[in-house]
């Protein structure tokens, strides 16, 4: 890490005088360009100071917060079942994911484990959050480059797994189904076959954009080779998810770390790209969507049957102690530090976000490329205003 | 328009008619443009009704959008340069106007058959960058800047392949005269097959395909549309204006759109003559030429917005290299080819 910023310092160092002695010569200024927090590329109310010579980016600085809501404070004041509502707003493409985690921590502190269709049906609606997700990303990245066809294409097929989101949690965006100790129901009759049904459309769709976007010359010169973010880079800001899978660190929290949950049961692939620039990042998602597709179907094959629900006292009292629950999110790595000290609701707790990170390599990655790339690479690192900010 | 009428009318007549005549040919072409592609057929592409609920099928919704726009406020921001503001949509304006005057439409229905028609109709379309880099530089705006400039720098990277692409046809037909060109393409023959004419875009597809490409940039649509660039400069140049000001912007764009469609259906499709109908004047060819003008117009229309609401958007860099690299040798040998042809036989 010292390292990394050390070269980084020096090359800003040299960049800044390199762009002193061009402005000394042409007697040009530059000059400060603000984008956002109202801007249509920043997916709500992120805010970018950018300093530019020409077309150029000197320097870059994300602001953030216009968004906060304050949710590690709210859930000091609820009650465990009431913050399972408010986390899955944190996040609000794959609200279901966010509940995980959360309810994970809380099971562990209370050492229950939720019954093994419990755990199949939460990982499913997991990877369904996750495409439901992604879809959208995987169309707005056109829309960011000027392919506005794209984006209605996502939305259009994002409707069908949503639909099947709210067939069984009766919420289409913020499902809150999980409970401590299992589900809040169990699924509907047909909801299996059905479901099968629009992973087909999933997979069409991937091969739609496949066609319609990366297999398009403009798209490619457009994202190849632009905003690189080498693996020690990435490593060294902390980003997680399909932005560090695509700078090449083949590193999955599904994968690598022992979990409730049941990913270890289904054959699937953790996908990576040694690039790491903006089409790196895009491919990735584009796989990790068809193959999240995959693990779908062959959990719902596998779905035991059973109870959804475990033994649980009908007034939830967590015992004192501390514990730490991440979970490989849409967005990146997810977690939560949930401090209790015995009550109805935590003492504290800590939400790790993977947008904030995500979002804090942009100064680094923004130097010297031009204003259309400022989009592309915002674009293509994929933040939730709601996971920065939460 | 200059109809063969039994009865002679005076210079100022004549001038009234045609004026009058462009004066509502430009807002009605506009106005079929938007609400065919721009409503209905990119909506349809992307799986959507589009408007639905102003008139059968959503056909009155551009006078519901028109009216809007009339009764919106016209606001200038408090720094700009209040003379250059507001006449820079008039200028983008005026130069889709001219266009609409050497296009013609029938024997007759011309509002002026210059002889050097092509060149002006290419002249008076750049007059527009004028008024955007206008616009781009008075609205006292960032990103309103950083537009105007990017449409003045990639002015020349497809005028360039523009002209070089009508070059071809020029040689072909022997004239610049847009009614010459339609009559070069009638009295032509295919390997001695004369019925169907010659339409050019069968021996300049490069040409035509070239047109095309540097039409998509001349008229700032994807994938060269980096002047609005919505994603990035949210609507670069037209972002202080509102009201009739933006409209103006919008008819000067969508009329061009039209005029550039009519521009190639009448240098590569045979402009308004179809067989059977006389070149030489006639009620008939009067009647149906435009009709036939218009169906090709909106054939080539319909090929230029689906490149548009499909492609992603160059950057401005990869514009240059695209246009200096390959559109522009392309066009120049397009030019020898065409060249040696037509000395061959």
């Amino acid at each position: 890490m010292t390292a990394v910023s050390d070269r980084e310092q020096r090359a800003y160092i040299g960049a800044q005088a390199a762009d002193a002695r061009v402005n000394v010569e042409l007697e040009t200024d530059g000059m400060t360009l603000n984008l956002g927090p109202q801007h249509p590329a920043t997916h709500g109310t992120l805010r970018i100071i950018t300093r530019l010579d020409g077309e150029q980016v000197i320097s870059a600085e994300p602001v953030m917060g216009y968004m906060h809501r304050g949710y590690e404070k709210l859930v000091e004041v609820r009650t465990y079942p009431q913050i399972n509502t408010l986390v899955n707003r944190i996040d609000w493409l794959g609200s279901f994911a966010n509940e995980v985690p959360f309810i994970l921590a809380a099971e562990q502190l209370m050492e229950i484990e939720a019954p093994p269709r419990a755990q199949w049906i939460r990982t499913i609606l997991f990877e369904m959050s996750r495409i439901a997700n992604i879809t959208l990303f995987l169309g707005d990245m056109g829309v960011q480059l000027g392919a506005i066809t794209a984006v209605f294409y996502a939305f259009r097929d994002r409707e069908h797994v949503l639909n099947q989101i709210e067939a069984a949690t009766g919420g289409r965006f913020h499902p809150n189904y999980d409970r401590i100790g299992g589900l809040k129901e169990d699924l509907p009759r047909g909801w299996v076959a059905e479901t099968k049904s629009v992973m087909d459309k999933v997979r069409d769709f991937c091969d739609e954009m496949e066609t319609l976007l990366v297999g398009n010359e403009i798209f490619e010169t457009r994202t190849r080779g632009i905003g690189v973010i080498p693996a020690e880079v990435a490593l060294g800001y902390g980003l997680s998810g399909a932005n560090l899978r695509a700078s090449g660190v083949d590193w999955d929290l599904r994968r690598d770390q022992a979990s409730p949950l049941v990913w270890s049961e289904v054959d699937w692939k953790v996908w990576t790209h040694p690039d790491g620039d903006s089409f790196a990042r895009y491919w990735v998602r584009l796989q990790e969507t068809r193959e999240a597709a995959n693990i779908v179907d062959q959990l719902l094959d596998g779905l035991p049957a059973g109870p959804i629900m475990a033994k649980v006292p009908r007034i939830i009292k967590v015992p004192a102690g501390e514990a730490w629950v991440s979970t490989e999110n849409p967005l990146g790595e997810m977690g939560y530090y949930v401090v209790s000290k015995g009550d109805l609701g935590p003492f504290r707790v800590k939400i790790r976000t993977p947008s904030f990170n995500n979002i804090s390599v942009v100064p680094w990655v923004l130097k010297g490329v031009y204003v259309p790339d400022i989009i592309t690479i915002l674009a293509s690192l994929y933040f939730i205003l709601g996971d920065i900010d939460r | 328009m200059e109809l063969t009428l039994a009865i002679e009318l005076a210079y100022w007549q004549q001038l009234t008619v045609k004026v009058l005549a462009v004066l509502i040919i430009v807002p009605t072409a506009t106005a079929i443009i938007v609400q065919t592609f721009l409503f209905k057929v990119m909506a349809h592409m992307q799986s959507r009704l589009g408007p639905m609920e102003a008139g059968p099928h959503g056909a009155l919704q551009l006078m519901a959008d028109g009216a809007k726009f009339v009764q919106k406020e016209v606001l200038a921001p408090a720094r700009a340069d209040r003379r250059v503001f507001v006449l820079a949509p008039v200028v983008v304006l005026l130069s889709t106007f001219l266009l609409f005057v050497v296009i013609p439409a029938g024997p007759s229905g011309v509002a002026e058959d210059l002889d050097i028609g092509i060149f002006f109709a290419l002249a008076v379309s750049s007059i527009s960058v004028l008024g955007v880099l206008m616009a781009g530089w008075a609205s006292a705006n960032k990103y309103a800047l950083i537009g105007g400039l990017r449409a003045a720098g990639q002015l020349i990277a497809y005028e360039l392949p523009l002209v070089l692409a009508v070059v071809g046809v020029v040689i072909q037909a022997g004239t610049l005269s847009l009614q010459g060109i339609v009559r070069a393409q009638a009295e032509g023959e295919i390997f001695g097959f004369g019925l169907l004419g010659l339409p050019f875009v069968f021996t300049q597809f490069i040409g035509f395909a070239l047109f095309l490409i540097a039409t998509q940039a001349e008229l700032t649509q994807p994938p060269f549309d980096m002047p609005v660039a919505e994603s990035e400069l949210v609507a670069g140049y037209q972002v202080e204006y509102s009201g009739l000001q933006f409209l103006y912007f919008y008819l000067g764009e969508f009329g061009a759109a039209f005029a550039f469609s009519a521009l190639a259906a009448t240098m590569f499709l045979g402009g308004w003559w179809v067989p059977g109908l006389d070149l030489d004047g006639g009620l008939l060819s009067n009647l149906i030429g435009p009709a036939v003008l218009f169906a090709k117009t909106m054939a080539v229309a319909f090929l230029i917005f689906w490149i548009r609401f499909t492609y992603p958007r160059l950057r401005e860099d990869q514009l240059q290299t695209f246009a200096w690299k390959y559109l522009i040798p392309l066009s120049l040998l397009n030019i020898l080819a065409t060249g040696v042809f037509k000395v061959v036989f």
